[in-house]
């Protein structure tokens, strides 16, 4: 069994009551931190694990921390992302209905470190359930002294709230959160200047996702080097994997990096295969906006080497024959998946998401749906397909958030991929599943 | 009959719960209440948000209405036409799409009679389509209100359907009350 520093107790019964998460060792580490370490031994301590960023864009955890501007005179931020709306990905949504206090202990941690005063956390509106067993844990937390003015008699005070969001996926890249959450509309800032300097209200602020934060009392309990010691390369210690599709188990498990993808996919500690007898055809490992990769890319690298559920090997090959471990969401699909019509539904969710400040963005995603569309209902050409290459292209790095590139990748990939299958419907003209 | 509302008060109870949201804020930054403040308003106002009502909202939290709107027409959980009883939001995204979704709704369509966007004649459902709601590893997935209903298949679907006709379920409700 791999090492459990996420879900150990997720199974316990009324884990996400104080009284039991105490029982359970919860929040040792804000008593041992507070007691023991300055804030920048905490931050060196989350350094030296190697933690990289659990919501998708993989940045070290230690080093984001590294640059908040101290000089400033203003408040600093620390906000968690729980906007959890990348397709395929449910497992923040996991520890936070069931685990919140590792969560907050986590953010009582992440603030000390930071210097904060007050901490937000983000949670997409449509999980209103579970941003309220959230808000009754930290409740809980207030009244047994862990939040608060002088926090177990530290001096450190910090109050933390829930934000709510509305039904918004830009919402999750850090600059739309902070403007959603100053009440506005989710529009990405230009950066820089990054939130580190200029963040919500124009305060130094630091943005990190629920895992990566859930992540934080193991490593202060155990050191950064024993997380540090689990892992290859620079993918230090342990990752969710939310895993659905045609798989006979989906659902999120907690993986050392490392595990090769076969494994993960057959074996009955994990996903357990492919279901109905059927096989593997393809998966999007790392949520909807990381390239697909047909089943013999994704269980081995185009030289030949096993591939790891790791931040190297799934990019081993970079866009010609690999992708990236993104979120953790890993959508499996057998053979008798269409891969033009799966694009579909990913473009129309990017064109629905859009937030429609660049041109590239807001009219490339809603070409690409439209010709997808075409393509799938049998009234597309063999010009659309490279015309939907064309327009990925120009969305690609032409705009201000990386959403565009997130819409951009999916198509480029499933074309690269499966050209033949885009074809089979222009000749057809029809969908041929 | 859908019953068309234009709250322009809250009670002194839901304006107590206003109050100690807006403290959550630095002095001066009220406006970051505003989505909290604006699910609020859309519940108690039979689950959609009338130019009266955002006015409302407006003035609560010292804005110019025009900053209540704009804020309201980008997310999509806001309703800016009313909406019946009990809204049903199916997600359509790639891996609930996998596993069904697209039958799920057309079940859902062929029971209620009205295609997503629309209302059935007595006002109790509207059909919506939504993306992915995080919960793909128990696709298809449904959201009412603040419910999460996983794992469905028609028959499933049917028993709620039944059910929800027959209580004539209201599905916005404060979610601050949950
Ligand atoms: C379009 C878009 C959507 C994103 N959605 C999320 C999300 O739902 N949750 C999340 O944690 N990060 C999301 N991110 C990444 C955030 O911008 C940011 O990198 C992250 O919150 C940083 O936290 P981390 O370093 O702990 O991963 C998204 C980014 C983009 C461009
Ligand atoms: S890339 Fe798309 S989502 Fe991002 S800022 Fe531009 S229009 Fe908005
Ligand atoms: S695709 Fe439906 S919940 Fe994710």
């Amino acid at each position: 069994m791999a090492t459990q520093i996420l879900l150990n107790n997720i199974d316990v019964p009324g884990l996400a009551n104080f009284e039991v998460y105490r029982q359970l060792g919860g929040y040792s580490s804000v008593v041992k931190t507070l007691k023991n370490l300055t804030p920048d031994q905490v931050t060196g301590e989350v350094t030296k694990s190697g933690l990289r960023g659990r919501g998708g864009a993989g940045f070290p955890a230690g080093m984001k921390w590294g640059f908040i501007d101290k000089k400033s005179e203003k408040p600093r931020y620390f906000v968690c992302n729980f906007d959890e709306s990348e397709p395929g990905t449910f497992k923040d949504r996991y520890i936070g209905q069931r685990n919140p206090h590792q969560l907050i202990e986590g953010m009582i941690l992440g603030a000390y470190a930071l210097g904060a005063g007050s901490a937000y956390i983000y949670v997409r509106g449509e999980l209103f359930y579970v941003l309220r067993i959230i808000e009754k844990a930290i409740e809980e937390a207030y009244k047994q002294g862990f939040l608060g003015q002088n926090i177990l008699g530290s001096g450190y005070s910090l109050d933390l709230y829930c934000q709510p969001g509305a039904g918004a996926y830009i919402c999750g890249e850090e600059t739309a959160l902070l403007e959603s959450l100053e009440g506005k509309r989710g529009n990405p800032r230009i950066k820089p200047p990054f939130p580190a300097l200029v963040g919500l209200y124009g305060c130094p602020t630091v943005v990190n996702n629920v895992e990566t934060i859930a992540a934080l009392p193991w490593i202060l309990n155990n050191g950064g080097e024993a997380y540090a010691a689990i892992g290859v390369e620079n993918s230090k210690g342990t990752k969710l994997i939310s895993a659905c599709g045609h798989i006979k188990k989906p659902g999120v498990y907690e993986i050392e990096l490392g595990l090769p993808v076969e494994e993960f996919i057959y074996s009955d500690e994990y996903c357990g295969g492919i279901r109905n007898g059927h096989k593997l055809k393809a998966v999007v490992a790392g949520g909807s906006s990381v390239p697909i990769l047909p089943a013999s890319l994704i269980l081995k690298t185009a030289a030949g080497e096993p591939r790891l559920m790791s931040y190297e090997s799934l990019s081993e090959g970079g866009f010609q024959s690999g992708t990236m471990l993104g979120s953790g969401g890993f959508i499996v699909m057998d053979e008798t998946t269409c891969i033009v019509k799966n694009l579909l539904t990913f473009a129309r969710f990017y064109h629905h998401e859009s937030c429609g400040q660049c041109s590239p963005c807001r009219e490339g995603t809603s070409w690409m749906e439209k010709i997808l569309h075409r393509i799938e209902n049998g009234q597309g050409t063999m010009k659309d397909i490279d015309l939907l290459v064309s327009v990925s292209k120009h969305i690609e790095g032409n705009t201000i958030c990386p959403l565009g590139d997130a819409a951009a990748w999916p198509v480029a990939s499933a074309i690269r991929h499966f050209r033949e299958e885009f074809e089979e419907h222009v000749k057809l003209q029809k969908c041929p599943f | 009959m859908q019953k068309k509302l234009n709250l322009t008060e809250f009670n002194s109870d839901t304006l107590a719960l206003v109050r100690q949201i807006i403290k959550r804020y630095p002095e001066g930054r009220q406006k970051s209440a505003l989505l909290p403040v604006l699910h609020i308003a859309q519940a108690e106002n039979n689950g959609w948000l009338s130019a009266e009502t955002m006015d409302y909202v407006a003035s609560l939290l010292d804005l110019q209405p025009i900053e209540v709107y704009e804020v309201a027409s980008f997310y999509s959980m806001f309703n800016l036409q009313a909406v019946g009883n009990c809204v049903i939001e199916v997600c359509q995204t790639g891996p609930c799409w996998l596993n069904g979704a697209e039958e799920l709704l057309a079940h859902f369509e062929k029971r209620l009679g009205i295609k997503p966007g629309e209302t059935t004649p007595d006002g109790r459902f509207t059909l919506k389509t939504v993306e992915c709601l995080a919960a793909c590893g128990n696709a298809p997935v449904i959201q009412v209100g603040t419910e999460y209903h996983e794992n469905l298949t028609p028959q499933k679907a049917d028993v709620l359907l039944d059910k929800w006709q027959e209580e004539n379920k209201i599905s916005h409700t404060n979610p601050y009350l949950l």
